[in-house]
């Protein structure tokens, strides 16, 4: 398994942001998905969303620039671009609930066949659970994007049929990027749209343990 | 005449009882009224109902309230963080009660508090463990959960300026949950850096209007932590 072909966390960024068109309003969860900020094509015009309440998020400050009340969902200093606005909470979720946000881009333990997503709690007796806005995102935006390892650290698939940690919300995910896949979710189930050069499909089917339709090219 | 201008954060807090439910604005470190929590803290009420987003980073603020075993219960949707022990070691030791909400239930809850809304259904949550136990229903194909207001005696929040009718601008993402705090709570008590003259405040500008806010206190230099 070690010697598995995989795009590195980067090349998963530049994948997504290559699918993330001009003009669209997109937030980035926490984690792998905030290093998609970084690959965004240059001449795309794309408004990052930020949960406690920006639109038009910039890069972080230069050190010593930093503004303490001026954050990111992840609690890191972020600058606000030209055309940039804030706003409270409640209007935040607002873009989220009712369907304003064009792409959000999540990290996930587990997706399902159906698009079931589960990110905000492993299901661990022992461990504080903590949900934030993973919730609303999942199920706020026109179309969620997944970023996680296809594997986890043991080598079982991330891609279930049914998922075994809780949910965080059912037949949300519309696509998943993997270090081995690009995978849509659809309503005849998960079908490969790219594929880590250097793994054969039959492959890729083998370590995922559900059904996938084959890419068409 | 209006005036809401409290001389201190002491007097600010001034009559908040043992079991109060208290709202406290902020997103981690970003629009914390850590003057108005210092001042609870000393003024010494206990079994307090918190709402804020988390629940508490470093030694500060909300994490100092919970430290010193003033709070009973916090309604709250992140509590886990690298820097959150005394909620954690609270929480593991049973002392604490913990309603966990998503975000923007949150936010909406609070909101709906202050506009008079008896329940209202959302999708968020609905087939999560969440939402178990709640009423759900099915609408226009989707699945809703109802959920219900949080109101509060008290909210603590932060803002930038004020005037003495209580009218409030913020600065950047410190606004986060302070607008929708403020109409939720019976007693609305803000931190500003500023006091400016009634009529100063460019009426286009303003986030909350005074209605919403009944105790206004300055704190020239607040302290904003950074978070670990």
């Amino acid at each position: 398994m070690a010697n598995l072909p995989r795009w590195t966390h980067d090349e998963m960024a530049r994948k997504v942001a290559q699918d993330i068109r001009d003009g669209a309003y997109v937030n980035l969860g926490i984690g792998l998905p905030t290093r998609v900020a970084n690959h965004l094509p240059p001449g795309r015009e794309i408004v990052l969303h930020s949960e406690n309440g920006v639109l038009g998020m910039g890069p972080a400050p230069a050190p010593g620039c930093e503004d303490p009340e001026l954050i990111n969902a992840g609690k890191q200093a972020v600058t606000l671009l030209p055309g940039g606005s804030y706003f409270n909470s409640a209007d935040s979720f607002a873009m989220m609930r009712g369907g304003h946000l064009d792409i959000c881009v999540l990290g996930a333990f587990q997706v399902s066949v159906r698009g079931d997503l589960a990110n905000w709690h492993t299901g661990a007796a022992d461990a504080i659970p903590a949900v934030g806005g993973a919730m609303d995102l999942a199920l706020g935006a026109k179309q969620v994007f997944v970023m996680m390892e296809h594997l986890t650290r043991s080598g079982t698939s991330k891609l279930v049929a049914q998922c075994s940690c809780p949910v965080t919300a059912l037949a949300c995910v519309a696509r998943v990027y993997t270090d081995l896949a690009v995978i849509d979710v659809g309503a005849d189930g998960l079908a490969v749209r790219d594929l880590v050069p250097g793994l054969a499909f039959e492959e890729l089917l083998r370590l995922s343990g559900v059904p996938l339709a084959a890419p068409t090219r | 005449m209006i005036d809401k201008t409290v001389a201190s954060p002491a007097a600010a807090v001034a009559g908040i009882p043992d079991g109060a439910t208290v709202m406290v604005g902020g997103f981690g470190t970003a629009g914390i009224p850590f003057e108005l929590i210092d001042a609870l803290i000393a003024h010494g009420a206990r079994e307090l109902t918190l709402v804020n987003n988390n629940a508490g980073n470093g030694d500060t603020g909300v994490a100092a309230l919970i430290r010193e075993g003033r709070v009973r219960r916090i309604v709250c949707s992140f509590p886990r963080q690298v820097d959150s022990w005394h909620f954690d070691a609270a929480w593991k030791a049973g002392a604490i009660e913990l309603e966990l909400v998503p975000q923007g239930n949150l936010a909406e809850r609070i909101r709906a508090a202050g506009a008079g809304i008896g329940a209202f259904f959302t999708p968020t949550g609905f087939g999560t463990a969440l939402a178990e136990g709640k009423e759900t229903r099915v609408i226009d194909g989707r699945g809703h959960v109802l959920e219900r207001p949080i109101r509060a005696d008290y909210a603590l929040i932060k803002a930038e300026r004020a005037d003495r009718w209580g009218n409030l601008v913020y600065h950047s993402t410190a606004r986060n949950f302070g607008p929708v705090m403020a109409g939720a709570a019976r007693c609305t008590i803000a931190q500003v850096r500023e006091i400016v003259k009634l009529g100063a405040l460019d009426p286009e500008a303003i986030v909350t209007p005074g209605i919403f806010v009944h105790r206004v206190v300055v704190v020239r230099d607040p302290a904003t932590p950074r978070s670990a």
